[in-house]
Parts: C-alpha cells; structure tokens; sequence
C-alpha cells in the first residue's frame, strides 16, 4: 500500500518537474528572434552570430535538462523505494 | 532503460565492480592513442592529406585558448584538447551501438572536479592563500555561505549539464525503438518476426541527438572550463 503510494506520488512528481521545460523554451525562442534582428542589421556577421547563439542555447537549457534528469530519475532508478 | 551492465568485479576491498563505462572508456583510449599516431605519421613542411586535418585541429584549439584565456595561458591548449576529443568522441560512441562514454555521470563528474581543482588552485596562485579565503567573503561577510555555494554550483552544473544531455537522448533512443518494434506488431499483426519500422526512422533523429548534441555539449564544457579558469585569474 506505501509502495503504491510513493510510485504514484513519483509519478505525478516526474509530470510536475517537466513543467521546467517551459524556461528554456521561452528563452530560447527570445534568443533566435535577437539573433535573427541582428543578423538583419548586419548580414556579414552572420556566422558568429549563429555560432554566438548556439552557445548561449546550449548554456541556458541548463535547468531545463536539470529537471529531466529529476524526472528521469523518478521514472527509472526511484531512490524512494529503498527507504520504505 | 537501466544502468551501466557491471563487466566483472575485482575482488579487492569488497569487490570493486568495473562497469560498462570503465571497459568502453579503455577502447575510446585506445582509439584516440591509434589516431594520434595515425594523423601525426610521415610529417612534412608542407601539410597534405590526413595532416591538414590534425593541423585544422590544432590551430582550432590554440585559436580558441587564445581567445578566451589569452596569450599567457597558452600551456592549456593541450589539456582542452583532449577534453573536447574524449568527450566528442565519447557522446559519438552510442553511433556504433556502444553505451556512451558520456552517459555515466561518473565521468563527467571526474571531468569536472579536473576543472574544479584547476579553477581552485588558479585562484590561490593569483590571490595568494589568505586572498583566497578572503575573497569568499566579498564584498560584505554576509555573503560568505552564497560564495560557497556558487563555487560547488559550478562542478554540479557542469557535469550535469553535459551528462543530462547525453543521457537523456540514449533515453529517447531507446524509447524510440519499442514504440517502432510495437508498432510494427500492430501494423503486421504478428506476421513480421523482424521489427522492419526499426529501420531507419532513428537514423533520421540521431542526427540530432548523437551528432549534434555530442559535438555542442564537448564544445560547451570545453570553453566553460577555459571562461572559468580565465575569470579565477584575475
């Protein structure tokens, strides 16, 4: 009865952590439409600042990947278990 | 999908198991050691062939310690280099089938306590040691527990960042592959021993998840680690 308990609450915990994934998203799409306005004022510096971009991409998914991996774990390896 | 399959266990302090990783990280050495020697054979003035590569390489990774480190710092270039080969190459390892190097968050931990020391000993030989403790409370004592915290935040995001991704694109593989073997039950019926759907579909997404996310996460963790080393120095 616990057992079933802590596996459900894990599951609706997994759902909730992956409401993070709104951050990055919304920040990235901010990032691509500053990247695309200063590509239009200045084509030539086209490639560094899609090279710019792309790295500031990948450092702010941090927290969304952060929260995958909460979920994640919850899902396949649950330390809860183990503490019953 | 489970954890890394333990290969054998060496029977000394209890048993001390060696993993899937530790075997798969042997081979990626090995690999490295038989391109090495393999892009640096027959060397001349004029570079022709395979060394144009080796050369764009270098040239590459110098160009890059300059940037952000600057002139001084030069003596980095080989330790980012191998950084950024080991981990490109051990993301690209789940291509050929092999559990990725990377997707144990045992290495890239060790990877990022490397950085954590390098970034902890840059600080001390810039400020000396009483600077160095007396940086963490900067500007105002109060802050002395959030500068702790921000410095240990630094190993965690780094390797997690980098370990989360890896992982979880062989995660999204793996899943990939039974939906396409259920779903090639239910189109044939059961007339099809062989998971046909299976065929080529994931090709299309590992471009994304092996190919790029490899490539862009061995970037990132290599100039992270060179901003940060650069930013304790001065």
């Amino acid at each position: 009865m616990e057992r079933a308990i802590i596996l459900a609450a894990s599951a609706v915990g997994a759902g909730l952590a992956m409401i993070a994934g709104l951050g990055p998203g919304i920040g990235e799409g901010f990032t691509a439409g500053k990247a695309c306005e200063a590509i239009g004022r200045q084509p030539e510096a086209q490639s560094v600042v899609t090279r710019t971009m792309i790295v500031g991409c990948a450092i702010a998914e941090s927290t969304g990947i952060y929260s995958l991996v909460i979920a994640l774990i919850l899902i396949f390896m649950n330390p809860l278990l183990g503490m019953l | 999908m489970d954890g890394p399959k333990i290969m054998f266990t060496i029977p000394l302090f209890g048993g001390i198991a060696v993993t899937e990783t530790v075997t798969n990280s042997w081979l990626l050495i090995v690999v490295v050691f038989i391109l090495c020697k393999f892009l640096t054979s027959n060397l001349q003035k004029i570079p022709k062939g395979k060394q144009v590569l080796a050369e764009k390489y270098v040239t590459m990774i110098t160009g890059l310690v300059k940037e952000t480190m600057g002139e001084k710092k030069l003596h980095y270039a080989p330790y980012i280099g191998t950084l950024m080969i080991f981990s490109a190459l051990g993301s690209l390892m789940s291509l050929t089938g092999l559990r990725p190097v990377t997707g144990d968050l045992n290495t890239t931990v060790a990877w990022a306590v490397v950085t954590f020391v390098l970034i902890q000993m840059t600080k001390i030989k810039a400020n000396g040691f009483l600077g160095y403790l007396k940086s963490f409370a900067d500007p105002f004592p109060v802050m002395l527990p959030i500068n702790i915290v921000s410095e240990l935040a630094t190993p965690v995001s780094l390797s997690f960042r980098h370990f989360g991704n890896i992982a979880a694109g062989t995660v999204i593989t793996s899943l990939l592959y039974t939906a396409l073997a259920a779903l090639t039950n239910i189109v044939f019926r059961g007339f099809m021993p062989v998971p046909i759907f299976q065929l080529g579909i994931p090709a299309v997404l590992s471009i994304y998840f092996d190919l790029f996310t490899g490539f862009m996460q061995a970037f990132i963790f290599s100039m992270l680690t060179m901003a940060f080393i650069s930013n304790a120095a001065e």
